[in-house]
């Protein structure tokens, strides 16, 4: 019994970092029509940035809004100099829709590159605010921590306060509204292009702290070519598929589905799926469900 | 004349699809630019919001030239566009898809104020307000269409083909309202229609477009009783 809600409670804490990173790709999606690959790289350099403020600061609680403020610029900085450029001169044409998701994935190699210029090949280590030591209960280990109850904690208050933007204020309004109908949104006067680089923006945030918890939730090493970011962007891109790409609740609930499976797979299957078990899981969704869970036919068109 | 349009030529491509067309509308008038398929009035309206660039001529609201000005920033002039096919949101609802035409306002106080406005013209959306956008007939979709623009509180109005796809009951009583928004409210308005009859019963002035040219314009009273234009557009 205990062993069962241990691994749910580690399935919902690695399915909200993942929906977190999904969140940040359906973000993307929405405001560009684009699958950012690179935003895995762009959570690593974030988180990057991260590990320069515990460095120097002393504090994990600064390292994270740090890192998020970083992920935001430097996500809006590759919005305005590179995907308007990008998308501007690959609209027409068959690979029209192509080209850009193709440079994300360039994007992605250049970030890396340039992340072990600056900080070097070698890991660097972020160690969480808490323990990553399992909770005992009865004379038995768990693998669930007071790290990870910390995070799971840190990533619901980020959801709520996420669905408080995007529902209750004006910017979330327009964000919204850009997304479905720019045109629509033109004329009511929203600066489709300056939304578009804040939603830009907040995916930039909502993956540094993918990135960071990511890491802290791993074993607090941190790597240019750190397979915990191949594991972030296959996961979150599963999630945000899963979720229907185009909703921000499907991304969580995408994330939080496939947390649990993968948790409840290495834990009663073998634990040596972890690889395969996202892939098996998105097969599965898509050949039940290809809209994904929350996904309309009709969103799939526009 | 608060809005002028001399040798407007706009091109899709290699196609003119408007051809020096000019206009000149007084405050508070209503005209109606009527026409066959493909005739340019779609393409007309879209220059006048910023949604299209012209290639020559030459467009000014209120003394000012609105030439390639961005359709954003006419919304803050007081020019508003509802374009063809129920311009709602489906996703959102029917407060939010309001609410969307005030929020470059940034004042609360006046967007409430504008709510209860556009409720006022339209009850049956005030009944609808939590209610997603996708939920609503045709002729409430339009209502809420209109709704949005009015809630930026324009100067003028941009319609295009508002009585699309609706009930012959509807229709008469949305182009009742859009008639009641010039006199009431001294609203200018452009209005371009497939349902000539209608529109040009609510105008004051009547433009009709062919082949992106200007063939006839007159007081839309004279346009109903000219004989040629009966023939070609309204059907007797």
């Amino acid at each position: 019994m205990i062993q069962l809600l241990n691994t749910l409670l580690i399935g919902i804490t690695s399915g909200g970092i993942c929906a977190l990173m999904a969140i940040s790709m359906v973000l993307v999606w929405r405001s560009t029509r684009v699958i950012n690959f690179a935003q895995s790289g762009m959570a690593l350099l974030s988180t990057y940035f991260g590990y320069e403020a515990i460095v120097n600061l002393k504090s994990f609680w600064i390292a994270l809004p740090v890192a998020m403020i970083g992920g935001a610029l430097f996500a809006a900085f590759i919005e305005v100099v590179f995907m308007r450029l990008l998308v501007k001169h690959s609209s027409s044409g068959p690979i029209a829709s192509v080209a850009p998701i193709i440079a994300t994935l360039g994007l992605l190699g250049i970030i890396r590159a340039i992340v072990s210029m600056i900080w070097g090949g070698q890991d660097v280590r972020i160690v969480g605010p808490l323990s990553n030591d399992g909770f005992t209960i009865g004379g038995e280990t768990l693998v669930f921590s007071p790290l990870k109850l910390l995070i799971l904690i840190s990533v619901i208050v980020l959801m709520l306060l996420l669905s408080i933007l995007f529902q209750k204020t004006n910017l979330g309004l327009s964000l919204r509204a850009a997304a479905y109908a720019p045109e629509i949104a033109r004329l009511s006067g929203i600066k489709v292009d300056l939304v578009r680089t804040l939603g830009w923006a907040l995916a930039g945030a909502a993956g540094a702290v993918a990135g960071m918890f990511q890491t802290i939730n791993a074993n607090g090493y941190l790597s240019p070519y750190s397979i915990e970011f191949s594991i972030l962007l296959v996961s979150g891109f599963i999630a945000a598929v899963i979720g229907g790409l185009e909703s921000l609740v499907g991304a969580v609930i995408g994330g939080l589905v496939l947390g649990v499976s993968v948790s409840f797979i290495l834990m009663y299957v073998s634990s040596s799926l972890g690889f395969i078990a996202p892939f098996i899981i998105l097969l599965i969704v898509l050949f039940i469900r290809p809209q994904g869970i929350i996904g309309a036919k009709a969103a799939r068109r526009a | 004349m608060s809005l002028n349009v001399s040798n407007l030529t706009i091109h899709h491509g290699a196609i003119c699809a408007v051809n020096s067309v000019s206009l000149a509308l007084p405050t508070g008038r209503l005209a109606a630019i009527i026409g066959s398929n493909g005739a340019g009035k779609t393409t007309l309206l879209r220059a006048l919001s910023g949604l299209n660039k012209p290639t020559h001529g030459e467009i000014t609201w209120m003394g000012e030239s609105i030439l390639g000005k961005k359709a954003e920033n006419l919304v803050r002039r007081g020019i508003s566009h509802v374009s063809e096919g129920k311009s709602v949101i489906p996703q959102l609802t029917v407060k939010e898809n309001l609410e969307l035409g005030a929020i470059w306002r940034r004042n609360k106080k006046e967007l409430s104020e504008s709510l209860d406005q556009v409720i006022t013209i339209f009850p049956r959306l005030g009944e609808r307000l939590a209610q997603r956008a996708d939920t609503l007939s045709g002729g409430e979709r339009q209502m809420v269409a209109i709704g949005r623009a009015l809630m930026s509180k324009p100067r003028l109005l941009l319609l295009d083909e508002p009585s699309l796809g609706l009930a012959p009951l509807v229709i008469e009583q949305i182009f009742q309202i859009i008639r009641d928004l010039t006199t009431s409210m001294r609203i200018t308005v452009v209005l371009v229609e497939q349902n000539a009859m209608g529109a040009l019963k609510i105008a004051d002035l009547g433009i009709v477009l062919n082949l992106g040219r200007v063939v006839a314009v007159d007081h839309a009273d004279a346009l109903i009783a000219n004989p040629a234009v009966r023939a070609a557009y309204l059907g007797y």
